[in-house]
């Protein structure tokens, strides 16, 4: 345990490390061009202290980031338009949403695939074909299409997005793990005299379990992604997506990153959380420990 | 005593890429009430095949088959045998008592009767006190024992059982081999068990049928003379070397001329 946590920390190091160097490193053209106007010579101290904190810096640093982070979330209030708690709970609403759409939508379509021949050739295909469309030419269509449906805000389309994204690999998942039970697992059913109903409910949904917490870690990250891309098109003002597109535009970098943070740190936390039910539900249903 | 199985003349011919496969080709066979009837022949034979087709898992393709007097699939649907897997097949996310009460449960019996029976046939397969461990804390023959148990839980007065000790090591088998034979005089059902093992087959049986390859067919029936009270010493004497023999000499027979 005790070194596993020293792993954790060495490698934590070495990336903060790295960012500070790469920071230097291409923050210094402009602290250099800065310095020949003002006709002065900078010795490498002053160079690095120059590009520790600038204002628009080509990569800002970790204590410029963190310092961001903070003071967006626990400095200011949770209304605030600038506090990233506000625009955080905005987006993981949509991909809750999102992620609850696609998981039923994935669990439904493996089930029809695993019971239909024709559903697997029919829909399996359209389901592969459907991942290899870049989200980012489909988001705004759908943001399009749903407007033009009359359906008031972001919120519908946002969700139909990550939905887009997360419905697959809970297909898959489920696919194969409503296929997991073996032969002698089914024809123990059938010596029962089992119906078609017993044998989903007490053998292939229980044996599935495991593939769908596989798939509904994937698919969380996968839903929070796809939220982000729906707020991303021109004229979203709230959500993770939009301080990311507004810091865009304003050349604001600590602003991109910062919001890019939360935005991984939501997703460790979503993903964390589901390990947690995971463990918790496999301990129930027997899993070694 | 009446033929609690019979099968006249009974055939299954599967179609594969490479032609006609022949696992059953005119087999007939009577099993009484309360008989012990042990199945051995090399892999191939038919056996596993021939319990199957009781067991309305598999369709014959050709002859006659019936079950307490009914088609194989109507005696399924009354629920008219208990089937031990040669792997245990508990499922994991259940205890071993919620096992037991996977067929209970389908065959819709009351919960306070799903409990007095798990308690019953763990109480048969000497495994009280096990009933809420999950199967992962089990060694291999507990666990067959607790899906021989599961088998016992409805009353079927069939059981069939498919190698169940087959992959278990010698010293659990013994054991097991003993605890079948007093479950078997205790609740007096009729068994179909197939095996590899020609110790165990005839250590258990009242009746042996040796069944040869290509296509599958029995080559030889043979009755024990030994009574059911017997313990494992019975392997030594001269009667059980003889019928070992006899079936040796069987599976040789068929072996040579396939």
């Amino acid at each position: 345990m005790m070194r596993s946590v020293g792993a954790v920390l060495t490698v934590l190091v070495a990336l903060v490390v790295i960012w500070y160097a790469a920071a230097v490193w291409m923050n210094s053209g402009w602290a250099l061009g800065q310095a020949e106007k003002r006709g002065e010579v900078l010795s490498f101290s002053q160079l690095v202290v120059e590009t520790m904190d600038q204002k628009r810096p080509r990569l800002p640093t970790p204590h410029q980031v963190f310092g961001e982070l903070w003071d967006t979330t626990v400095e200011k209030k949770v209304t605030s338009k600038r506090s990233l708690v506000f625009h955080g709970w905005i987006t993981l609403q949509s991909t809750l949403w999102g992620f609850a759409l696609g998981v039923v939508v994935g669990i439904l379509l493996a089930v029809a695939i695993v019971y239909s021949r024709v559903m697997e050739l029919s829909v399996m295909p359209w389901a592969v074909i459907s991942q290899t469309i870049p989200i980012v030419a489909l988001a705004p269509m759908i943001i399009v299409l749903a407007s033009s449906a009359g359906i008031e805000g972001r919120g519908v389309p946002k969700a139909i997005i990550s939905a887009y994204l997360c419905f697959f690999p809970v297909l898959v998942g489920m696919v194969k793990g409503l296929r997991s039970p073996s032969r002698d697992q089914l024809d123990l059913m059938r010596t029962y005299g089992a119906s078609g109903a017993e044998v989903f409910w007490k053998l292939r949904m229980p044996a599935s379990v495991p593939y769908l917490f596989a798939s509904l870690k994937i698919g969380i990250a996968a839903a929070l992604v796809g939220t982000i891309v729906g707020e991303l098109p021109t004229g979203a003002i709230r959500g993770l997506g939009a301080r990311i597109l507004i810091g865009d535009q304003f050349g604001n970098p600590i602003m991109i990153w910062s919001a890019l943070f939360a935005a991984a740190i939501l997703a460790g936390g979503l993903v964390i959380l589901f390990g947690v039910i995971e463990r918790l539900t496999l301990r129930r249903m027997g899993a070694a420990r | 005593m009446g033929s609690v199985i019979s099968a006249r003349d009974l055939s299954l011919t599967f179609q594969t890429n490479d032609g006609p496969v022949h696992a059953l080709k005119d087999v007939s066979l009577e099993i009484g009430k309360g008989e012990f009837v042990s199945f051995i022949g090399p892999s191939g034979c038919g056996k596993t095949t021939f319990l199957r087709c009781i067991a309305a898992l598999e369709e014959p393709t050709g002859g006659s088959l019936t079950v307490n007097g009914m088609s194989a699939d109507e005696a399924r649907r009354a629920r008219a045998y208990g089937y031990v897997f040669q792997a245990a097949g508990l499922y994991p996310w259940r205890t071993v008592g919620r096992n037991i009460a996977l067929p209970l449960e389908i065959m819709g019996f009351s919960k306070a009767e799903q409990q007095e029976r798990i308690g019953r046939v763990l109480d048969l397969v000497e495994l009280s006190g096990f009933e809420k461990k999950f199967p992962w804390q089990l060694s291999g023959g507990m666990q067959q024992r607790a899906s021989i148990a599961r088998a016992l839980a409805f009353d079927a007065d069939i059981l069939l059982m498919d190698e169940p000790f087959g992959a278990l090591d010698e010293i659990v088998r013994d054991h097991l081999n003993e605890q079948v034979l007093a479950l078997w005089r205790r609740t007096q059902k009729t068994i179909a068990f197939v095996t590899h093992s020609i110790d165990e087959a005839v250590f258990l049986s009242t009746k042996i049928v040796v069944m040869s390859p290509r296509p599958g067919r029995i080559t030889d029936v043979i009755e024990s003379p030994f009574p059911p009270e017997r313990g494992l010493d019975v392997r030594e004497t001269p009667e059980f070397i003889e019928i070992a023999r006899r079936v040796r000499e069987g599976l040789r027979a068929g072996t040579v001329d396939a």
